[in-house]
């Protein structure tokens, strides 16, 4: 088990928004997490990489508890993290922004390599990469975001919400990246809306609803169970 | 209004500005990086300069300078002030933000009660500094007026001879010392900032702090360094204005910071090149307004230009934040 979250509880003030959440990923999968806006996709994804504190409940990755450590300091575990939104540093280039992705790195080889790989994967990010991160369309702000996650070398790594208004056409392009991103040997823990691109992808699924699992399954499961599709799916 | 002085000799009265001003850009940048990354106006760090002043005034007088030394012995002591004064300040600003302003962000203190703080801090300083003065000169210098506001005069490190003269433009050595030092500092802290590991983290810290943390950055590392930047171009800056000016006094941050803290809004806050901007800006037209009118007026002509140009610019001449800042 790579990561596990052991009934995790997170609370806003007095609200809580988790209510006792438990989920595992496996190393080399790709797990969905589906649900409504305001379910808790993001607030779980904001306590697994540390943003939001704990209420209650225990977080363990790679076999050491992670519940009370910083997020800066989760990145060397090698957790990454490309948040809702895409939060592109703005200012900077695309260079420095990937840069920015392999900030607790040392290993400059390692690190011109890795830049290569995310080159190769996103060939629209080196004919940008002296622009300025802030210029850049949604789709390709977007892969900046994967990029930049990647450039950390992380052993999980975390999408939130990666379709967020983009056209189909791009969002087909980010899922087929993500996937051969998977196949070359990264675990992804991936949060979605578009309950249809990412069940289709993950090798399980977890369905959140107002701050609790209320299912669980394989990608395909899910896909065909009946509640599942007339609640997330549009299929009556 | 005395036209005929100012472009008779308008040459004179430019370098004269922009000397005057490089020490308020150098002060300016302390502001301006403190804002970029923590949108936090950090009054006190007039005092970060005079606490640097100090330690000059101190490292003189416990290293035994005399008054006009030689060429060796003057480069010495300006190092032995440049350490003395970027360790104080320096040292000063980190104390600031762990015993005063970490606190309050580990509460989610509102930005007034930042605000507050500050000005707590920079009255808290002046009247420590105020106390100190009599010990730390121990009757060596002569103090100019009373006991308490007194002004200590430092003795002359270089004495001010033309250096250059062009037409009946003349520029002294000490103007030249001060305007490319301050220069090279501010050249030194953009370059790091823009092209070095730790100098992507403040931007990135500046720019998005939370994902600034999920991509590894330590925070409360990144808000120390600014700090301690900042503290360390107010010592270069306190070195500086005891070399061209060779006076201090422990009220001496208010109008300067002022003035400081000026030339970082005109230049627009958090902007680092827009403190250089700023500061020689401001130099220029107090020096110009100290012409047309009399030195009485400077003050009033520098707090009115700044009014205006922020009537037609809001963000200032620059107007980008550190944040925003082109790479």
């Amino acid at each position: 088990m790579l990561l596990e979250l052991d009934n995790v509880t997170v609370a806003y003030g007095r609200i809580e928004a988790l209510h006792g959440i438990s989920l595992h990923v496996d190393e080399g999968e790709i797990v969905a997490l589906i649900g409504a806006n305001g379910a808790g996709k993001t607030t779980t994804m904001r306590a697994i990489s540390g943003i939001r504190a704990l209420a209650g409940g225990a977080i363990r990755f790679a076999g050491e508890d992670i519940s009370r450590l910083r997020a800066d300091l989760r990145v060397g575990r090698g957790l990454c993290q490309s948040p809702e939104g895409r939060q592109i540093f703005p200012g900077m280039t695309v260079l420095e922004n990937l840069d920015m992705g392999a900030y607790t790195r040392r290993d400059s080889a390692g690190i011109a390599a890795d830049l290569e790989r995310v080159f190769g994967l996103f060939p629209r990010l080196a004919e940008r990469r002296k622009q300025a991160g802030g210029t850049l369309s949604g789709g390709e702000q977007q892969m900046l975001a994967v990029g930049r996650a990647l450039m950390s070398r992380p052993k999980l790594l975390l999408l939130d919400e990666p379709s967020m208004g983009l056209a189909p056409l791009v969002i087909k392009q980010i899922f087929d990246i993500v996937t051969e991103i998977n196949q070359q040997g990264t675990t992804v823990l991936l949060v979605e809306q578009n309950a249809q691109q990412a069940l289709s992808r993950a090798h399980r699924g977890y369905v959140l609803e107002t701050g609790r699992i209320v299912k669980e399954g394989t990608g395909q499961e899910l896909l065909h169970d009946p509640a599942v599709k007339e609640a997330y799916l549009g299929v009556a | 209004m005395n036209f005929d002085e100012l472009f008779g000799h308008f040459g004179q009265h430019t370098v004269d500005g922009l000397s005057k001003g490089a020490i308020y850009a150098l002060i300016a940048l302390g502001y301006t990086l403190v804002y970029g990354v923590l949108r936090l106006i950090n009054f006190a760090h007039s005092e970060v300069f005079v606490v640097g002043t100090f330690a000059v005034l101190g490292a003189w007088t416990a290293f035994g300078m005399q008054d006009r030394p030689g060429a060796g012995q003057a480069i010495l002591f300006l190092l032995i002030g440049l350490i003395a004064a970027a360790v104080a300040s320096g040292g000063t600003a980190l104390a600031l933000e762990r015993i005063a302003y970490r606190p309050l962000r580990r509460r989610n203190a509102p930005p007034l009660v930042f605000l507050i703080t500050a000005i707590g801090l920079s009255l808290v300083l002046v009247e420590i500094l105020g106390l100190l003065l009599p010990r730390l000169v121990g009757g060596v210098f002569p103090t100019l007026f009373g006991r308490e506001r007194q002004i200590v005069g430092m003795p002359t490190i270089i004495e001010q001879k033309p250096l250059i003269t062009i037409g009946d433009t003349s520029i002294t050595n000490v103007q030249a010392i001060v305007f490319f030092s301050a220069l090279l500092m501010m050249a030194m802290l953009d370059w790091f900032i823009n092209r070095t590991r730790y100098g992507r983290g403040v931007r990135a810290v500046a720019q998005n702090p939370e994902t600034a943390a999920l991509m590894g950055v330590n925070q409360d590392r990144v808000i120390m360094l600014i700090f301690v930047l900042g503290g360390v171009m107010a010592g270069a800056a306190a070195l500086l204005w005891s070399v061209r000016f060779g006076f201090t006094q422990s009220s001496l941050g208010f109008v300067l910071g002022l003035k400081a803290f000026t030339a970082a809004v005109l230049g627009g806050i958090g902007n680092l090149r827009g403190a250089l901007l700023g500061g020689l800006f401001l130099g220029l037209v107090e020096v110009y307004a100290a012409t047309l009118y009399t030195s009485a007026w400077e003050d009033v002509v520098a707090f009115v230009v700044l009014i205006v140009v922020l009537m037609f610019r809001p963000t200032g001449l620059l107007g980008e934040s550190l944040g925003r800042a082109r790479a």
